[in-house]
């Protein structure tokens, strides 16, 4: 009898492998809709089952309900338990220079899509200022009608809009550049990525206001920062979907990320979001800043650059499991990540625990939004052997996402090689001991 | 009920016309002078446009670089323990290539523009126009692309060829065929 119920439990478990290495259905857990399907839910307790332990101890009365709680406070903070979840902060020179250098948000333990705003990762170029927004300014001017000058009260005053969108540092993953791939948890290797509600004025509104000259096809963006951080965008790209961002998820924007204001160009560049925002000049051409020749430029190895390589490519990530987690024991996990084009939506990501052998599509939390985070899952049943686990992301534009040779050839290694727009696929090494370790496949 | 149909009236017409001026409502923006920016205004493209007067030669650089710069980026520009600024030029195509103001660099411009607003690190916006003239003319001569008796100013610092100008392919709006 217990034999038959185990058989028609493996048969039924088999059933539901799409891949290899214990890969299951996406439909084991989500369908299009968000919901779990009843025969889902009959998979996924059977998985359950596979790693069921002895049976729990009794109950007793939970101390928090025995006692009043804490009282009303003015701002929320996380739960005390929470404080080892921290940003990775990395400053390469040191004392020297402390504000120069970023920090990186800890993707392995966030879920959803959208960063927390104390936890939005930091990439400044010589600290992060303090401004007054009484003495804040924004001017606007160059080849316009009318150079215009705009007081954040001003600017408060004006139509907004809200754009849900992803931010991604074009040094994001750059350690995965590296000839040999560098041990840190998840967050310090592709942490240079959030997913943000912005509030803000389409920067069209201001620029129609002061009057594009038609030989205006550039705008030059600088902060009111002590790097006086300076790009330019294309006149285009600013009057299609550029915001000047007020808010972030609902508050005001926090100072790291450019209080009172900043630029936001969706799916390009993080370093052209400029932050502390306080001059939009209208050119005819790129200024050709030292931010966007010296850096953020891609070298290749015949010593030949790209420039204005804007769009963020495809890419994604699985954050669980991944480095900096560890695993406990063989059985059912839900494998999950992000995926995000600045192309576009993202349109599929395939998930692999077997190095790339084979692959099965995952289940996409709605809503899928262009060029916004894209939550991805999938379950799997680890049978404890070393595995691979990688995720490749497709967008509606047909970018796919390279695997990591072949992203690493296009570009110049080295102590100075190509540091910028790293998308290559990421492969998480499993061992039989349950660590958790980068590799390159 | 007249009453209210003239409200009523009245609304309708006040929402067509505040569709019709909607587009670009509120006009907050205050008009400033060119001469009222000038503070502001200090970004220089390739074309030198907006450079300021005043001038800089290799030798007074090299008395600023000692006061100013030397501290962060080494005896000769050469680096640490802050980034290089000169040499590596020939080495972009090699496995191991240096990106310095020299080998790297496109525009000379640049170099004017960056030291103004953001050199030294501790107090950018401290130097003088003229100091920053010479700074550069200090940083381009110890990379021999300009000979130490150069001048530099608004005039001639846009002429400056720099070593590594046409080794940059812009991929905006699409990559190259």
């Amino acid at each position: 009898m217990r034999n038959g119920i185990a058989k028609r439990q493996e048969a039924l478990d088999q059933a539901d492998l799409v891949a290899g290495n214990g890969l299951m259905s996406r439909r084991a857990l989500l369908t299009a809709g968000g919901r779990m399907t009843v025969a889902a839910a009959a998979g996924g307790m059977s998985a359950l089952a596979v790693s069921r332990s002895a049976a729990a101890e009794a109950l007793s009365v939970p101390p928090s309900m025995t006692v009043p709680g804490a009282p009303m406070s003015g701002y929320g903070q996380p739960s005390p338990y929470e404080e080892a979840v921290q940003r990775g902060v990395l400053k390469p020179y040191g004392d020297l220079a402390p504000g120069t250098g970023v920090s990186m948000t800890p993707l392995q333990h966030l879920a959803g899509t959208i960063t927390p705003n104390g936890l939005h990762f930091e990439r400044h170029h010589n600290g992060v200022p303090s401004i007054d927004p009484e003495t804040h300014k924004l001017l606007v001017h160059g080849l316009v009608k009318q150079n215009l000058i705009f007081t954040v009260n001003d600017l408060l005053r004006y139509p907004m809009t809200s754009r849900t969108c992803f931010l991604e540092c074009s040094g994001n993953s750059f350690f995965n550049s590296f000839p040999k791939p560098m041990q840190m948890p998840c967050g310090m290797i592709h942490g240079l990525i959030s997913g943000t509600e912005w509030t803000g004025i389409p920067l069209a509104t201001l620029l129609d206001e002061a009057g594009v000259d038609p030989k205006g096809k550039w705008i030059l963006a600088e902060g009111a920062d002590s790097a006086g951080m300076s790009r330019s965008v294309p006149l285009d790209k600013v009057l299609d979907d550029c915001l000047l961002a007020l808010y972030q998820n609902g508050e005001r924007l926090r100072p790291e990320q450019g209080y009172p204001m900043r630029l936001l160009v969706p799916g390009w560049e993080g370093n052209m979001n400029v932050k502390w925002l306080h001059r939009i000049k209208v050119t005819e051409g790129p200024t050709e800043t030292k931010d966007e020749t010296s850096k953020y430029t891609d070298l290749q190895p015949d010593g030949i650059a790209r420039q204005f390589t804007f769009p963020m490519g495809v890419k994604s990530v699985i954050t669980h499991p991944s480095a900096g987690l560890a695993m406990q024991g063989p059985g059912f996990y839900e494998v999950s990540g992000l995926a995000w084009s600045g192309h576009g939506t993202i349109a599929k990501v395939e998930v692999s625990a077997d190095g790339g052998n084979s692959w099965a599509e995952a289940a996409l939390q709605e809503p899928v939004m262009s060029m916004m985070l894209v939550r991805f899952r999938l379950p799997w049943r680890w049978d404890g052997s070393l595995s691979r686990l990688m995720s490749r992301a497709v967008d509606d534009q047909g970018n796919v996402q390279p695997s990591h040779e072949a992203w690493a050839k296009q570009y110049a290694t080295g102590p100075a090689g190509n540091l910028y727009h790293c998308n290559a696929v990421q492969t998480w090494e499993i061992t039989a001991e349950g660590e958790i370790a980068n590799v390159y496949v | 009920m007249s009453m209210s149909k003239r409200a009523l009236a009245t609304a309708g017409l006040v929402l067509a016309l505040s569709s019709v001026s909607a587009r670009s409502e509120p006009q907050l923006g205050q008009p400033i002078s060119d001469a009222d920016i000038a503070a502001w205004d200090i970004s220089i493209p390739p074309s030198g446009e907006g450079l300021p007067p005043g001038s800089g030669t290799f030798a007074e650089g090299r008395d600023v670089y000692a006061q100013s710069c030397l501290r962060c980026h080494g005896e000769g520009a050469a680096g640490k323990p802050a980034d290089a600024l000169v040499g590596g030029q020939g080495s972009l195509s090699t496995d191991a290539p240096q990106k310095t103001v020299g080998s790297y660099w496109p525009y000379a411009t640049t170099l004017f523009d960056y030291i103004r607003r953001a050199m030294p690190l501790e107090s950018p916006r401290s130097l003088s126009d003229k100091d920053v003239y010479a700074v550069t003319a200090y940083i381009l001569g110890l990379n021999g692309i300009i000979p130490e008796d150069a001048v530099m100013d608004a005039a001639s610092l846009p002429d400056v060829q720099m070593p590594n100008r046409d080794s940059f392919v812009s991929w905006y709006p699409s990559p190259p065929r």
